[in-house]
């Protein structure tokens, strides 16, 4: 039994440092074609990260002072904003932001639809905690009439609709691929999503740059953005250095704004992230005696008995 | 059951309940199946596949509480259970994870069955049950996968279900028919749902007769010879069920780790942008896996010979029984025939890369050799190399083959 | 092999067997939490358990019906004629006793749980055109229960007082329930 397990533990370690090799050599080989962004590291990243409540806090008044004027964040309510995990903020906080920005809501349908006066007009009131994030425009065809035909995307789960890999490389060469899927796996690589935002935020170019593919020429109204999928993209650049102003004094540049609005939309996307690792990190340990336990009572019904 | 009972009812009350519905009968039975004392661990797949049907099941009836398949509030009720409902979030990537290493399973198993002939005499029933729940469980996950309605979700109901219109004649209407309406809409992701639902009822009966099957003609093993003495067998209870057990918890550990870690991995990110009818993504792929079915569909340049070579590639597994001409069950003592056989595997996973890669060029050669060998494993190698190929000495019985022809004579 | 040997073997054993069946027993009780857990009512709807009114335009004499965990929630702006005889009537017998101040944190505003203490119909009296009944509180259409203008029960099948939820006034116009 040991024998057999140790020349099977032996040619699956061979067969993996083998196709690793072999990936490292091809991967080489294939460098040089295409764009290459590098991925970042962060606070939530791996099996004990966790999401940092300052850098959340300093994502929303990014997203509050830049990008609320567009993108629309549907699925989250005010009340998010407080729950643990995320930033934290405390309840009578967010009430006195309400207030003093003078948010007013369209009162939540109900199972009747929509509620209305006694006149039968839709009517709205101050927003309150368990209101969803309000929308910038009334519905997808305001958005775009309002941003020349191009429709801002919903930030709700944006930080898990979009990637690295998906957009920029397709699927490589065989044994990249292979390789890339076993890095993923080991590595615990999800952090696609903000990868992409943090690339596609630091880089735009005020002209089209030299290595643009052949042919580019830039639409009318539009944007180069190396990152971007065509490259041609609608959305002015957001960020720049000093565009919002930190309340914790962190200094304000374009990285840093570029950083914290991923780390945020990460968040907006998987509420529940620290709270799911953290679990999942008990599941695991409960996982790992159990499967010694009944390892020693598999042993000790085989003992007698050759097989 | 075919093997004989062990069960003697002790007090009144156990006497008086098997004389009118011997249930006790029946598990005890049921447990105490001789199984071959020779069993590795690729066994143990089939009660960690029952593990994750019960896995599915329990999370599946807790997802159908909250969500709603309608399509202006299905994505958004699924996003519900993931943000709002108490334990949501684990318990909705329980069971989209689980649909994956469902699947990683089954395949473990079906290769485990490939490897060891335990299509053969007299397990063909067994078999052909086995290819009849990898179906169902094909359409399971194809259906579960419409119902988050996401962009890949909306896309890949459209594909495949167009793949009906390639049917001659009939193909439109089968398509208006499977839609309800003139393309994937409400109606689809409606009745898609009730489907969802319904496919595991069928899914979990049939898993009855697999087991029922199996009770009747009893494990295959690694040296693929019938039980002869006496200590070749062991009671399943509890020296396998334990076996069974402890491969259980390391499967789960990986299983967990993706749950809890990596919930994503196994996902597309388009499936987190909303369904749209008028936008198609510039890359789609199926649940991975479909791929090799996929590729298989893509390597053929005619849209109906492309359907039928797809469901061909599937069926034809169900013949194997026949197909395979060798009256020795167990690669371990056919050394060409296992040649070929990891050929196979390897098609297999080729074929899995090439589905999620674009159609053109060098691919699609390489997807047509492959679809080549898939088909000819099965219909002239198996046949051929049952009648040429030259075959180890099988071992005179289980014990023989554990323990080694001295200790054997030894011990007598 | 000696008995003294086979006997610690055999306790060994014992152990072990026990040892896993209880961790794996914890595991699955532990286990079997979030499957009801998930039942209970959701982040969401408990965001929505406490409301805020703004009473300010509900007039003296007026109604307003609100919704609260999905039962209405009747809040009444009391004359004075009504809140005087409401008081008047706190030692007559009723088969709910209570009186009027116990029922109320401002005299003007009576709060309650539009929900018949009956089978859990919905009484009218809320709008001027209602029938109020023998009381001139609310009536209950469904089996005739007559409520008084502190919602207490007076005549009917109904055996409890209109319920009062838990609220507290913000400030002077703005009343949270729950």
């Amino acid at each position: 039994m040991t024998v057999k397990f140790f020349k099977l533990a032996s040619g699956f370690v061979a067969f993996t440092a083998g196709l690793g090799m072999l990936s490292s050599v091809v991967m080489a080989a294939g460098d040089g074609g295409g764009q290459h962004f590098a991925k970042q590291s962060w606070s939530f990243g791996g099996v004990f990260g966790r999401y940092d409540q300052k850098q959340l806090r300093r994502g929303f008044e990014v997203y509050k002072g830049v990008c609320t004027g567009c993108h629309s964040m549907n699925l989250l309510s005010y009340r998010n904003l407080t729950q643990p995990g995320g930033p934290e903020y405390g309840e009578d906080y967010i009430k006195a932001m309400l207030k003093s920005d003078e948010v007013e809501v369209n009162l939540p349908h109900n199972d009747e639809g929509e509620i209305v006066n006694e006149d039968g007009d839709l009517f709205t009131r101050p927003a309150a905690l368990s209101d969803r994030i309000k929308k910038p425009y009334a519905n997808d065809k305001a958005a775009m009439a309002a941003n020349g035909g191009a429709l801002p995307p919903d930030f709700s789960v944006i930080g898990k609709a979009r990637a690295m890999h998906a957009n920029h490389e397709g699927i490589p060469g065989l044994f990249t691929w292979v390789f890339a899927l076993v890095k993923d796996v080991v590595t615990q690589y999800q952090e696609g999503g903000p990868d992409y935002i943090y690339t596609l935020m630091t880089n735009y170019h005020e002209t089209v740059p030299e290595n643009a593919p052949k042919d580019f020429s830039l639409p009318e109204g539009k944007h180069y953005n190396a990152a971007f999928p065509g490259h041609a993209i609608s959305m002015a650049p957001p960020l720049s250095d000093g565009i919002v102003d930190y309340t914790d004094g962190t200094k304000a540049t374009l990285d840093q704004h570029a950083k914290d609005i991923s780390a945020f939309l990460m968040w907006a996307a998987e509420p529940h992230l620290n709270a799911r690792k953290r679990r999942g990190f008990m599941v695991l340990i409960y996982l790992a005696i159990l499967s010694l336990l009944l390892y020693g009572v598999k042993r000790k019904i085989w003992e007698d008995v050759k097989h | 059951m075919a093997h004989e009972s062990v069960y003697t009812p002790n007090s009144g009350i156990e006497k008086w309940l098997d004389e009118r519905l011997p249930i006790i009968r029946l598990g005890v039975d049921f447990m105490a199946m001789p199984t071959p004392r020779n069993l590795n661990y690729w066994w143990t797949f089939g009660g960690i596949l029952f593990f994750f049907l019960m896995v599915q099941i329990i999370t599946g009836i807790i997802l159908a509480m909250h969500y709603i398949p309608h399509e202006s509030m299905a994505f958004d009720s699924v996003e519900h259970i993931v943000r709002d409902v108490n334990w949501g979030d684990m318990l909705q990537n329980m069971h989209s994870n689980g649909a994956s290493f469902f699947f990683i399973a089954v395949y473990i198993h079906i290769l485990r069955g490939m490897y060891y002939g335990s299509y053969k005499a007299p397990r063909e029933m067994l078999w052909i049950l086995g290819v009849i729940i990898y179906v169902l469980m094909m359409a399971s996950g194809f259906l579960g996968y419409v119902l988050p309605w996401g962009q890949m979700s909306l896309w890949g109901a459209t594909v495949i279900t167009n793949l009906f219109s390639a049917i001659p004649f009939v193909g439109g209407a089968i398509t208006e028919l499977l839609w309800g309406g003139y393309a994937v809409g409400q109606p689809t992701l409606n009745r898609f749902f009730s489907l969802h639902y319904l496919m595991p009822l069928i899914l979990f009966a049939f898993v009855g007769l697999h087991i029922w099957a199996l009770h009747v003609v009893g494990s295959n093993n690694p040296d693929g010879i019938e039980i002869k003495l006496k200590e070749d067998s062991l009671p399943f209870h509890s020296y396998f069920s334990m076996k069974d057990a402890f491969a259980m918890v390391l499967f789960a550990m990986i299983y967990v780790y993706f749950v809890f870690f990596m919930p994503d991995y196994m996902g597309h990110p388009d499936n987190y942008v909303r369904a749209n009818p008028m936008v198609t993504p510039p890359h789609i792929v199926p649940e991975w896996y479909f791929l090799p079915f996929y590729a298989i569909l893509r390597a053929i340049p005619d849209k109906l010979f492309g359907v039928i070579f797809m469901f061909a590639a599937i069926a034809i597994v169900a013949f194997l029984p026949w197909l395979d001409t060798s009256r020795v069950r167990s690669m371990r003592y056919r050394p060409t025939a296992k040649l070929f056989f990891w050929g196979f595997v390897a098609t297999g996973l080729l074929l899995g890369y090439l589905g999620a890669k674009p159609a053109e060029g060098g691919y699609v050669i390489a997807s047509r050799i492959l679809t080549a060998y898939w088909f000819l494993y099965f219909i002239v190698a198996l046949p051929l190399l049952g009648w040429t190929q030259k075959t180890k000495t099988l071992p005179g019985s289980i014990t023989e083959a554990v323990l080694g022809k001295d200790a054997m004579k030894n011990n007598k | 092999m000696s008995a003294k040997h086979e006997e610690d073997v055999v306790s060994r054993r014992d152990f072990l067997f026990l040892g896993a069946g209880a961790w794996a027993a914890v595991g699955g009780a532990a286990a079997i939490w979030p499957f009801v857990d998930q039942m209970n009512p959701d982040a969401s709807t408990k965001a929505l358990a406490s409301i805020e009114v703004d009473i300010t335009p509900v007039q003296v004499g007026q109604a307003i019906t609100v919704l609260w965990r999905g039962k209405p929630v009747f809040i009444r702006h009391r004359t004075a004629e009504e809140i005087a005889a409401a008081e008047k009537d706190d030692e007559t017998a009723m088969p709910d006793p209570q009186k009027d101040g116990d029922r109320v944190q401002k005299k003007e505003w009576l709060i309650l749980v539009g929900v018949c203490t009956h089978l859990g119909c919905v009484p009218g009296g809320q709008k001027a055109s209602d029938i109020r009944g023998d009381f001139g509180g609310w009536f209950c259409p469904c089996h005739g229960s007559h409520y008084d203008n502190s919602g207490r029960i007076r005549k009917g099948p109904a055996p409890l007082n209109l319920a009062v939820p838990s609220y507290k006034f913000l400030t002077d116009t703005v009343v949270q329930i729950g």
